[in-house]
């Protein structure tokens, strides 16, 4: 307290109050920080100077585990790192070890796949958007949207027991085939969820004072984009027309009509929160266009033709397989050493990837902009800190 | 109403006491009934059933969370300005508490009669904001600090167009004593001051005669507007979505209260909804005729039943008063949050030029009818 | 226009004739001396034919025989072709030119290649741990690594 004393009055005397930056930590306890991350902010006033992101508060050594395990029984672990989006997950991953091991799969198990890696998405977005919104303070589009996510693991639960963590791709085809009614329940789905994006467009998206704190605001170029290696919404946000399911085919979306969806700044720049959020909202349009070609050509069959005995890849092999999850480029690098165990596993995480942006792009933003811009890349921790 | 309390209990003392806590129990109830109404508007509002296991449909919760309130630990934080940190829940909760004194329930009970009725109302009020900056200074809390700054500034600015909206009013009905406000607005709904003010001369309580016929019925945009005015920085001041950035939870965690547990934090939730009602009412009295009934007379009256009339004038009053708290939570359940600099500019820019250009042109109309 | 990788090493042979071509049909990669992979990268990146604009993921790995790796995944957004390059030091002097001032993605990529292998980018601007505490000893993916008794006095294997 004295020396507190002495120090006013030094800077009194020298004819200024001397002032200086503020550092202030958000999180690892923060309401939106949408888990267990800590930013480091350094303030001027409101204003953000410079934010430095520390990582790690969810570290579950992974990749270690990944080693330790065999090939089958890493798949519960992809579970959990994007734990939002399993099924995109296990995607990424049974699909870099079965080009290991050459696979070819049936005909149904492309098609579930395809269904249930898009349900995913939507029900991912929807938890993107509904957050999205409650980091701009609008409580009750949150709840609408969960509320229909909510049918989306019903689909999910009855499909493979599970509404989070599914462990139901598997290297060669599925856990198991769907239920029966199955094609019916997502059929009626898609129908009944189409009204509500129209719904909280009107509700959020459009809202006037929602569009005034996001339109405008972390504007990414997309040259930037690009270099600091951004993808999914976030680099489509920006207007780069990239989508791994359409520009690095995997399964079978070649075989549907659909278009990538690319930000256009409609009511502010280009590249700025509100177009992010806006793709995420358009593109669970265009999963449903995918879920409703899939569901019209869905053909029958045995899903466990393919299953292989044994999983062992030759030695030396290696595979990076990518898939577009919800939040972008999910990338396995498994590399065999023809034991049953991966060698290594590199889980490129598409949320490690885009966050590692949010300091160029908030600089000399308010508090209130930083938590929209963060909630605009859309994290989980669960897949950046593995 | 004074006079049959002391005709009752005999002493002055014991009068006065009963007479000031009046208010303060209607304000403990009345914050009751509105948390209910906020957990439960909102849970309708977003297709939830909210709480339903204590008590039918719920509605003993508020006295469940009252209940968890007072058993919970007193936290002070060991770095904090203690006294300072103590003091602040009472300094606010006193400065929305002592501003229901100049608000007349009914025709018969009003706590002190002011003359300087809506000037006493708006300088009371403003003592919360020296309980919030306290609370956030003393907390010894970044988060609490942005939260203090941040609501000093958007009160202290909102209560301009607060105070503007109201002396338009004034103008009008040159006084700023309540109760004169609101008998100036008798007679039926078609004399209140949102659809433009008495049609037909009234006399006011303090015995001036207010002169006015239905070419009053120019005023009736004007005072829509003000009234539209008015309720806007009232949402401001009391720091009610989409102006509630001090506790902004998404930022702030919950701005200058973020230390504040148990009773403690109980005084600032009372005194927020203390607030909410408090500029809800203010806003009955100066817009809606306060306690009077849209018909213009009451039950009482009619059926000849004196004690009646003043109990259906509570009731109307209090009726007025939770339909705004009730517009505020369904505003609150809907829209998003504003950003510091939007707010600033939407007060200073916005709302105090339009209010400052309607009150010149009430003036100027007042002057020549 | 997409190339194979054998010719984006034919292209690239002329300027770098260090390099070697790993022969692996399945998943063909570049092998490129640690010094160099800066140079080439930024080849990689700035000539038109190849333009490799976006690195994927930038990978750490222990051969378990004395030697530690570092894997570059690189992607073109123009051309749509895919190129890996591998670059492999010695354990006991793991050190990489980095490649953060090429793509600004490499920065996080390379601090989590130092965190969990130990392997030291020169020319990175902020080298520092990122998913293990910053007091934390040793380096977790290593293939000998032994999991600490303690850490700041907490018992760890539980």
């Amino acid at each position: 307290m004295a020396d507190l004393k002495e120090n006013i009055a030094e800077h009194i005397e020298s004819g200024r109050l001397k002032t200086d930056e503020l550092i202030l930590h958000m999180g690892p306890q923060h309401p939106s920080t949408h888990g267990v991350l800590r930013l480091e902010l350094v303030l001027d006033g409101e204003i953000v100077v410079k934010v430095i992101p520390h990582l790690g508060y969810l570290h579950r050594c992974f990749e270690k585990h990944a080693e330790a395990m065999t090939y089958p029984q890493v798949i519960p672990y992809t579970d959990r790192l994007d734990y939002l989006a399993s099924m995109n997950n296990n995607h990424g991953y049974v699909l870099a070890v079965e080009r290991m091991l050459g696979i070819e799969l049936p005909e149904r198990v492309e098609y579930i796949r395809v269904i249930m890696a898009e349900l995913q998405r939507i029900a991912s977005h929807l938890v993107a958007v509904g957050t999205y919104g409650l980091d701009i303070g609008a409580f009750t589009p949150f709840l609408y949207l969960f509320r229909d996510r909510e049918y989306i693991l019903d689909i999910f639960e009855k499909t493979c027991g599970a509404r989070l963590l599914y462990n139901y791709f598997w290297v060669g085809g599925l856990s198991h085939d769907v239920h029966t009614g199955f094609e019916k329940e997502v059929g009626d789905f898609v129908k009944y969820f189409r009204p509500t994006l129209t719904e909280v467009n009107t509700l959020l998206n459009y809202n006037k004072i929602f569009v005034q704190r996001t339109a405008n605001v972390g504007v990414l170029p997309a040259d930037v984009a690009i270099s600091y290696g951004c993808s999914g919404p976030m680099l489509r946000g920006s207007g780069v027309d990239f989508d791994l399911r359409r520009d690095d085919p995997y399964s079978i979306y070649d075989r549907f009509d659909w278009k990538v969806i690319v930000g256009d700044g409609e009511v502010g720049t280009l590249g700025d929160c509100w177009d992010r959020n806006m793709v995420r909202m358009k593109e669970m349009a265009v999963s449903c266009d995918i879920i409703e070609q899939a569901l019209a050509s869905f053909p029958e069959g045995d899903v466990t033709t393919a299953l292989p005995k044994r999983i062992r890849p030759p030695k030396g092999a290696e595979q990076y397989a990518r898939v577009e999850n919800p939040r972008g480029e999910l990338g396995f690098y498994v590399v065999s050493d023809g034991t049953a165990n991966p060698f290594r596993v590199k889980c490129r995480a598409p949320g490690f990837v885009n966050l590692s942006v949010i300091d160029e792009i908030s600089q000399g933003h308010l508090i209130s902009d930083l938590v929209a811009i963060l909630g605009s890349i859309d994290i989980v921790l669960g897949e950046i800190d593995r | 109403m004074e006079s049959l309390l002391t005709s009752i209990l005999g002493t002055n003392l014991l009068t006065t006491v009963i007479y000031c806590a009046l208010p303060l129990v209607f304000v403990l109830t009345y914050a009751l009934i509105a948390v209910l109404g906020e957990v439960k508007i909102s849970a309708w509002m977003q297709d939830r059933l909210g709480p339903m296991r204590t008590g039918p449909w719920g509605i003993i919760q508020p006295l469940a969370d009252v209940l968890k309130l007072l058993q919970k630990e007193d936290i002070t934080p060991s770095a904090s300005d203690k006294f300072l940190f103590n003091l602040a829940p009472f300094v606010t909760f006193m400065g929305s508490y002592a501003a229901f004194a100049a608000v007349p329930f009914s025709s018969q009970y009003i706590g002190a009669s002011l003359d300087l009725g809506i000037f006493y109302v708006f300088a009371v009020g403003s003592i919360g904001v020296v309980g919030l900056m306290m609370a956030g200074w003393s907390s010894n809390n970044k988060y609490s600090m942005y939260g203090a700054m941040r609501s000093v500034a958007q009160i202290v600015s909102y209560e301009v167009p607060a105070a503007m909206a109201l002396m338009i009013i004034v103008i009008y009905t040159g006084t700023l004593n309540l109760q004169d406000i609101i008998v100036a607005q008798g007679g039926g709904i078609w004399n209140w001051f949102v659809f433009g003010g008495p049609k037909a001369d009234v006399v006011l309580a303090s015995g001036r005669e207010l002169q006015a016929s239905w070419a009053n019925l120019v005023f009736l945009p004007l005072f829509l507007a003000t009234f539209v005015m008015y309720y806007v920085s009232a949402l401001a001041e009391t720091n009610r979505t989409p102006f509630d950035i001090p506790e902004a939870e998404s930022e702030l965690v919950s701005g200058y209260h973020t230390e504040y547990s148990g009773m403690k934090f109980a005084m600032f939730f009372m005194a927020e909804y203390a607030n909410m009602f408090l500029v809800s009412v203010v806003a009955s009295i100066a817009f809606f005729g306060g306690w009077q009934s849209p018909y213009g007379t009451t039950i009482g009256a009619l059926v000849g039943v004196p004690w009646l009339s003043p109990v259906e004038e509570f009731l109307w009053l209090a009726f007025k008063g939770f339909f705004f708290v009730f517009v505020m939570i369904w505003l609150r359940w809907t829209l998003p949050r504003l950003r510091v600099d939007q707010l600033m500019y939407m007060c200073w820019k916005v709302l105090i030029p339009f209010s400052f250009g309607i009150a010149l042109v009430v003036g100027f109309l007042v002057m020549i009818m | 226009m997409a190339l194979s990788t054998p010719s984006i090493f034919e292209h690239l042979t002329a300027a770098f004739p260090e390099l070697t071509l790993a022969h692996d049909e399945a998943a063909p990669c570049i092998i490129v001396p640690a010094a160099g992979i800066k140079d080439v990268c930024l080849q990689l990146r700035d000539h038109p034919d190849t333009a490799f604009d976006f690195l994927m993921s930038l990978s750490g790995i222990d051969f378990a025989d004395g030697t530690l790796g570092v894997v570059y995944h690189l992607a073109s957004m123009t051309h749509k072709h895919k190129l890996t390059l591998k670059v492999v030091v010695p354990k006991d002097a793991p050190h990489v030119v980095s490649v953060e001032k090429v793509w600004r993605t490499a920065d996080w990529h390379e601090r989590e290649a130092f965190d969990l292998y130990g392997i030291v980018f020169d020319g990175h601007r902020d080298l520092r741990r990122i998913l293990m505490p910053y007091d934390w000893e040793g380096h977790p993916l290593l293939k000998d690594y032994e999991v600490p008794e303690f850490y700041n006095g907490m018992k760890v294997p539980y």
